[in-house]
């Protein structure tokens, strides 16, 4: 039983124009990902590696096309089954989801919020429920000084890392991680990933991994999914891909800005889309 | 490379959202110039000749407030009495407010995650509950007062609970937008992890938006104790009623002492808040 299969799946943003013409932020997206699996996301920014994953994690809706998870169309079940279902997967943003007045102790023992009873997570409010847990698991990423601190006193890259830590306390058996290396230097980079990989091997977890460092795709992950638009531009086991391959995906991402293209004439429009008139 | 133009393109030069703000203001004008006219708002009145001397002569009654020491007493057990007034109806509409705001704010909808909507049956409950807090909160606390000091005559338990109806509708509504206006991501994150409702608001939504929920409620308690003060008027108990009964007997002095027991109690609560928000802030 793969942990998740989608066929032909097209997703568009809730409140996107469904004209025509209009492109969906993805199209004929067909993945099949088995236990255990480790694959990264590439592509360029806005390929839509976040809208796959917010997908992958249920907090996205497809319009079209088929989607399993856990052999369950999670679509098709009741709210309270498909939450239910939520709490069996991880989803670490790329921005820490950590509130600044909280401390770290309380951020990553969030991660057992969905085992919980709603008196057990009062009671852990008052007094951490397992900071021996908390600890080792800022531990992995060098951060097991910070338990008692506030986030707002972290720096980015220990936010980042804060947040990964909370995946390591969630059981979830699909980890879905956006970007985790992007306030991070290289050691650390090296560190996180080679963390992430352990935990989910250790675990026989699902890991997907959106990344923008196809190096370091290409030297921790086994299998590579390259987005590009929209669409799946390949799929393939590391071994076969190119530099080719990748200097293709990354075409015309120039290093250099090009001039602003013209503004398009129905200026309203744009300010309607752009929802400038909401600031009123 | 290309270079870039060095001056805005004439497609860019004007703002999208000007028009709009100008046509806002012009609106927010005609609507609120209408306003002060009806309601005669006529401020140079107050530095008319007539208007002074009588300000004068009332002040100079002012001047010292009564101190003699029965009257002190008096006025420290209404004092008291207005307090416990408006902490008992401050907590009792905790009580409906609460659970009112976990049921109207939308950042907590978990059928909303993914989909962007949220189901019928919980979007009529939602506006249900919205005009149940409209209906509390559109009668003002002296109507209600007046109708409690009808049903179960004089004395601070009207005043208890028209404070109480009143401020659950204000208190749930203002709670629900704090916690809409504050930053989703550490609350959607925690839904779509899979984390119930009430999990998510305490380890997502009440963090964020913490400092300002409890400096609002703490102002709430404020414009209670004043808000207790004119149903004393009415016969609602406390220092208002006292109030009343010393301006009907033209006793300037004891108005002022109540009056700088009002202030001091205004005060304590702004005092209060600063320390309160430096904890949590």
């Amino acid at each position: 039983m793969p942990t998740y299969h989608l066929q032909q799946l097209t997703v568009r943003h809730p409140g996107a124009s469904t004209a025509a013409g209009a492109r969906p932020a993805l199209r004929d997206i067909s993945l099949t990902i088995e236990p255990g699996e480790q694959l990264a996301l590439i592509g360029p920014s806005g390929a839509g590696k976040t809208t796959l994953l917010a997908t992958l994690a249920c907090a996205q809706r497809p319009s079209d096309g088929v989607f399993r998870a856990f052999d369950q169309d999670p679509w098709a079940l009741d709210d309270s089954a498909r939450h239910r279902l939520r709490a069996q997967l991880f989803l670490a943003p790329q921005t820490p989801p950590l509130p600044p007045r909280q401390r770290v102790i309380t951020a990553v023992m969030a991660a057992r919020l969905p085992q919980w009873s709603i008196w057990r997570a009062l009671a852990s409010l008052f007094k951490p429920a397992d900071p021996q847990a908390a600890w080792q698991a800022l531990s992995r990423f060098n951060l097991g000084d910070k338990l008692y601190a506030r986030v707002d006193r972290l720096s980015g890259g220990e936010r980042q890392r804060c947040g990964l830590a909370r995946l390591l306390l969630s059981p979830a058996s699909a980890l879905l991680v956006d970007e985790p290396l992007s306030a991070l230097d290289p050691v650390l980079s090296e560190l996180t990933l080679t963390t992430l990989r352990d935990e989910a091997a250790a675990r026989n977890a699902t890991l997907i991994c959106s990344l923008h460092q196809v190096e370091l795709a290409l030297a921790h992950f086994p299998r590579i999914v390259a987005l590009r638009a929209g669409r799946i531009v390949f799929d393939l086991p590391r071994t076969q891909v190119t530099p080719q391959m990748i200097a293709e995906l990354y075409q015309g991402e120039a290093a250099t800005a090009p001039a602003p293209a013209p503004m398009p004439d129905d200026r309203d429009a744009l300010a309607a889309r752009a929802g400038i008139g909401a600031c009123l | 490379m290309t270079a870039l133009p060095s001056s805005l393109p004439a497609s860019l030069r004007r703002d999208p959202a000007w028009r709009g703000r100008i046509v806002a203001c012009l609106l927010a004008l005609a609507i609120v110039w209408p306003m002060l006219v009806v309601s005669e708002f006529k401020p140079w009145i107050l530095w008319d000749w007539q208007s002074l001397s009588a300000t004068g002569r009332f002040l100079s009654d002012f001047l010292v407030p009564a101190h003699d020491p029965e009257f002190l007493l008096l006025l420290l057990r209404e004092t008291w009495q207005t307090v416990a007034i408006a902490t008992a109806g401050l907590a009792l509409a905790l009580l409906g407010a609460i659970p009112a705001t976990l049921l109207i704010t939308d950042r907590l909808s978990i059928s909303a995650l993914g989909t962007g909507r949220t189901r019928l049956p919980a979007q009529l409950l939602r506006q249900g509950v919205r005009w149940l807090l409209v209906l509390l909160r559109s009668v003002p606390e002296l109507v209600w007062a007046l109708l409690f000091v009808r049903i179960i005559g004089f004395g601070p338990t009207a005043g208890v609970l028209a404070i109480a109806l009143t401020y659950c509708g204000m208190l749930g509504k203002v709670y629900a937008e704090i916690l809409e206006s504050s930053d989703a991501h550490a609350t959607n994150t925690l839904l779509a992890n899979g984390s119930g409702r009430l999990a998510a608001l305490l380890y997502g939504a009440l963090p964020e938006s913490a400092s300002e929920l409890m400096s609002y409620t703490v102002y709430r308690w404020e414009c209670a104790i004043r808000g207790s003060v004119v149903m004393g008027f009415v016969g609602a108990g406390g220092l208002g009623q006292r109030m009343d009964e010393s301006m009907k007997m033209l006793a300037g002095a004891e108005v002022s002492a109540m009056l700088l027991v009002f202030v001091a109690l205004v005060a304590l609560a702004d005092l209060f808040s600063k320390i309160l928000r430096r904890r949590l802030g």
